[in-house]
Formats: structure tokens, C-alpha cells, sequence
């Protein structure tokens, strides 16, 4: 491996002189990480597609999909190639370079927020220091996809689902960013390596259940997941912002929506699982890398355990929990987390 | 440090094309899409200041907060863009001399402040840090007094938009229609033909 970076690093600088070669090569070797990330991600998110409709087909004592290929491991890629062959529909009057962006503007937040994620302590793309932050900031982007496309499509059945659905998105952002709160005091640092390291002697769900309960709630609103899926209520409300989208800029927002369940499952095992951390010091020799896959894909399993399991909620219901329940507990909290801080002499 | 120039300049072109977009597009949305992108680059920019921690607040609040209910708003209304226009015309040199007014501050500070340009990006703690500590030591009161304006404002607009309602709203109220038994919900009436109920 090192002879192999030292025999490109010779012929680079062979090729463009030391000018110009290291900005080249940081460019280069930057995109290469990145494509590194986001490719697992994109066939964790087909493969998720996959991986719901088995589990809950399992749940309802059905089969789910098994033609293609073994098992219907293949399933993910007849869809997208259906997704990819079938006639882009616009409706009339749109607004045509809006509607074509709207999607973009789902998948792309939920793509940069992967940037930040820390993997184990040495395998993280931008260690920056306000990564809580910056994941919070990049999250709340989302809901400009949502409401262009609403507005682009010209219809108002799309355009009342998208006010309905950035409402929704809106509110239990904020209580998802008053349950980081309480991780930040307790490990003092906005950076998601700091935060992890932090939970060495106890994770972080021991002292703040109650805002981990609430942090997967809001998630599951805020990636309008069952049963706050509103948008995709087609039998009584005529679905959401996308009725009027096909083909694959429909699937886009799919795949932005897995994108994002996804990271939640990942930053919600690194803030309140303690991360690449075992459980208990005997089993340190499992390596980082799989705890942080165990613990994320237990509550990736848990979003579908969700969808098989409950009812749908009514609009007013939903806003009435993201308000009037998540929001004075989560408060609450924060005066009790630094209580116990003083208290215990953690501060 | 070419290559941050570079970027800098790509950046600084970004938002002002897209200011210029912001009061040259005919379509309201499509402004506020502008202004948007405005806020973006200028988060850019404070990146490449080494000024994350306001780039990423910059983001939240004015591209998570502010803008969408901009957005929320010139969605709903449907203006006129001729009247628009109009208004703009009659408030230009109002905005003219507020535009010279922060030019000319801009240009006096800026050519007193060569000397000090360097050191400023070279901070010893985290800049995360630096600014909770002048805004919690150094500057506490004027931070408080902040946070009291904004709270009057926030009971302000409660109070500006709550209205007592003439009658109960409707609500339901699940143990009420738990406690009801099939004798009084349900009645058994027999009609003669052509009688009606």
C-alpha cells in the first residue's frame, strides 16, 4: 500500500512538478474519499429498500419480494432500473427548473451530512469542531426540496402536502436540536469524536433516556417516516409534495429519505450508544467499526419495526406532541442535565 | 493558499450574482431562492475565514430559520410584481444612501485594518470556544439584554396574534367518547311511511 501511494506520489510529481502536484493530489485523494463514503451509503440505502419490505413482508406473515435474483437480492436494482426507464412526466405550468432542482435539494443535505461522521476514531472525512452543528444546520436544509416542490409542481393537492409536510419537518427540528443539547453539556464538545470518546464510563442513554426516546421520535417525523408519513398518506390525503413527480426524480426523494434515515441511525447510536465503544471492556476485540454497524442497524431496524407496528397519526395529533409534549420535556431536561452536572461535579 | 484564493473568488462571485438575482428576478420564489444561495456562499466564505462556528450558525439560523418562513410567506401571498416594482422605485434612494452609508463605513475600515488582518485567524482556542467566552464573561449583560428583547418580542407576537375564541374550539376528548354506552348513543325510533324523522 505504501509503495504503491509512493509510486503515485513519484510520477505525480514527475508529471506536474511540485507546484502544482499537491493541490492535484489533495483534490484527487479528497474525491476519492469521498466516493469511498458515499457509494456504501447508496447501497446501504437500495439495499435498506430492500431490507424494509422483507422485514415487514416478515412481520405480516408474508414473503416479500423474492423473484429477482436469490432471496430478491436483485430487487433493489430492478427498481431503480423500472425508476430509471420509465417516461418523465412534468405537469403543465410548471416551473420547470425549479421542479427538476427540488429533488436535488432533498438528496443532496442528506448526502453532505455524511461529511461529519465519525466511523471510529481515525475513519471520518472532516473532523470539524462544531459537527453537532453543523449536522443540525445542514439537516434543516431539507426542507427547501419539500416546499419547491410543492410550489414548482402547480397543483395544489402537491402544494398543500408540501406546506403540510415543511410544518412538520420545522417543528421537530426544533426538538430534535433541544435533545443534542443535553449530549453537548455532558461531553462539552460540539465535535462527534469528542462526544463518542465522552461516553467511555457510561453512554450517553443511561443519563438522557428520555431524550433519546425523544431524538428517535422526532427523527421519525423529521425523515417523514410512519406513522408521521403524511406526505405518503396517498389513500386520504393524495400523498405529498411529490404527487405530481415520476420517474427517477421521484426516486430521488426515496433516496434522500433512506439517505436520511440512515445518518439519524448513525448519529443517533454515536450520541446516545456511545459509538464505536463496546458495550463492556471484555468485548473490546470486536472492532469499532462493527459495534457503531450493530448498534446503527438495530435502529434502522427499529424505524420499520415502527411502520409495521402503528397507526398513522392525524396532522393536529402530530403537532400537538412535537409542541406541547416533546418541547417542555426536552427543557426540562436541560435544567435537570446540568443540575445533575453541578451535583455530581461533572461540569 | 492560491488554491483558497481561488475558492474565495468562486464564492464572492456566487453571492453577488445571486444578490443580484435576489432584486432581479421576476418571480418572488425564485428571489428568495436567490437570496438563499446568498446566505450559502457568504457560510462559504466564513469557512474559508476559519470562521465555522458562524458559517454553521449562519446556516441554521438564516437558512433553516429565517429563510423558510420568507419562503412560507411569498409562497402563500400571491403579489402583484408590477406593484412591487413601483414600491421599489419610490424607495430606491432611501436604499441608495443606506447602500453608501455601509459602503463608505466598509472602505474606512477596511483600509485601517491591514495590520491586524493576520493575526486574527491565528486563535489559540477553538473559535467555538473564544465566543461563548467574551459572550458569557466579557459582554454578559449586553448578551442578556439580547436575549430579554428577543423574549418580549416572541410574548409580543403571541400576543399580537392570539385571539379569544367566541365559542369552545372543538376537540376531542377521548375518555368522553370511551365513557359512552350503546343506550344513550344510539336511539330506536320506528317511522310510519311518509311520515319523515
Amino acid at each position: 500500500m505504501t509503495e504503491l501511494h509512493q509510486f503515485i506520489q513519484n510520477h505525480g510529481l514527475a508529471l506536474l512538478g511540485p507546484q502544482w502536484w499537491p493541490l492535484v493530489w489533495a483534490f484527487v485523494w479528497t474525491l476519492v474519499k469521498i466516493i469511498l463514503l458515499i457509494t456504501p451509503v447508496m447501497i446501504g440505502v437500495s439495499y435498506y429498500t430492500l431490507a424494509e419490505r422483507k422485514v415487514i413482508g416478515a412481520m405480516q406473515v408474508r414473503l416479500g419480494p423474492n423473484r429477482a435474483g436469490f432471496y430478491g437480492i436483485l430487487q433493489p436494482f430492478a427498481d431503480a432500473i423500472k425508476l430509471f426507464c420509465k417516461e418523465t412526466l412534468i405537469p403543465q405550468g410548471a416551473k420547470k427548473a425549479v421542479f427538476f432542482l427540488a429533488p436535488s435539494l432533498t438528496l443532496v443535505p442528506a448526502l453532505l451530512m455524511w461529511a461529519v461522521v465519525p466511523f471510529s476514531p481515525e475513519l471520518i472525512l472532516a473532523d470539524v469542531n462544531v459537527a453537532l452543528l453543523y449536522v443540525l444546520g445542514v439537516s434543516s436544509l431539507g426542507v427547501y426540496g419539500i416546499l419547491v416542490s410543492g410550489w414548482s409542481s402547480n397543483s395544489r393537492y402537491a402544494f398543500l402536502g408540501s406546506m403540510r409536510s415543511a410544518g412538520q419537518m420545522i417543528s421537530y427540528e426544533v426538538c430534535m436540536g433541544f435533545t443534542l443539547v443535553p449530549v453537548i453539556m455532558l461531553s462539552g464538545s460540539l465535535s462527534l469524536k469528542d462526544v463518542v470518546e465522552s461516553q467511555r464510563d457510561m453512554w450517553n442513554i443511561i443519563p438522557l433516556l428520555p431524550m433519546f426516546v425523544i431524538y428517535f421520535i422526532s427523527v421519525v417525523a423529521e425523515t417523514n417516516r410512519s406513522p408521521f408519513d403524511l406526505p405518503e398518506a396517498e389513500a386520504e390525503l393524495v400523498a405529498g409534495y411529490f404527487t405530481d413527480y415520476s420517474a427517477m426524480s421521484f426516486g430521488l426523494f426515496f433516496l434522500g429519505e433512506y439517505a436520511n434515515m440512515i445518518l439519524v441511525s448513525f448519529l443517533g447510536s454515536l450520541m446516545f450508544l456511545g459509538g464505536w465503544l463496546p458495550p463492556i471492556g471484555l468485548l473490546s476485540f470486536i472492532p469499532g467499526l462493527i459495534w457503531l454497524l450493530l448498534k446503527a442497524g438495530f435502529l434502522m431496524f427499529v424505524f420499520l419495526w415502527i411502520r409495521a407496528t402503528f397507526p398513522r397519526y392525524r396532522y393536529d395529533q402530530l403537532m400537538r406532541l412535537g409542541w406541547k409534549v416533546f418541547l417542555p420535556i426536552s427543557l426540562v431536561w436541560i435544567f435537570l442535565t446540568g443540575l445533575g452536572m453541578h451535583l455530581f461535579g461533572k461540569a | 493558499m492560491m488554491v483558497a484564493d481561488l475558492i474565495f473568488y468562486m464564492f464572492a462571485a456566487v453571492t453577488a450574482l445571486a444578490a443580484v438575482g435576489v432584486i432581479s428576478s421576476r418571480n418572488q420564489v425564485h428571489s428568495v431562492l436567490f437570496l438563499i444561495l446568498t446566505f450559502f456562499s457568504t457560510a462559504a466564505l466564513f469557512v474559508l475565514l476559519g470562521a465555522e462556528f458562524l458559517a454553521v450558525l449562519l446556516v441554521m439560523v438564516y437558512m433553516g430559520a429565517v429563510a423558510v418562513l420568507f419562503m412560507f410567506v411569498v409562497m402563500m401571498l400571491d403579489m402583484d410584481v408590477t406593484d412591487v416594482r413601483q414600491q421599489a422605485i419610490n424607495h430606491l434612494p432611501m436604499g441608495l444612501a443606506v447602500g453608501l452609508v455601509i459602503l463608505v463605513e466598509l472602505v474606512v475600515v477596511l483600509s485601517h485594518s491591514h495590520a491586524t488582518h493576520t493575526e486574527t485567524t491565528a486563535q489559540p482556542v477553538s473559535n467555538t470556544l473564544a465566543i461563548g467566552r467574551a459572550l458569557y464573561t466579557q459582554y454578559l449583560y449586553p448578551f442578556e439584554l439580547a436575549s430579554l428583547i428577543l423574549l418580549v418580542a416572541l410574548v409580543g407576537a403571541v400576543v399580537l396574534t392570539l385571539r379569544e375564541r367566541r365559542s369552545a374550539p372543538k376537540r376531542q376528548d377521548i375518555g368522553q367518547q370511551l365513557a359512552r354506552t350503546r343506550a344513550e348513543a344510539v336511539e330506536y325510533v320506528q317511522r310510519q311511511p311518509g311520515e319523515g324523522a
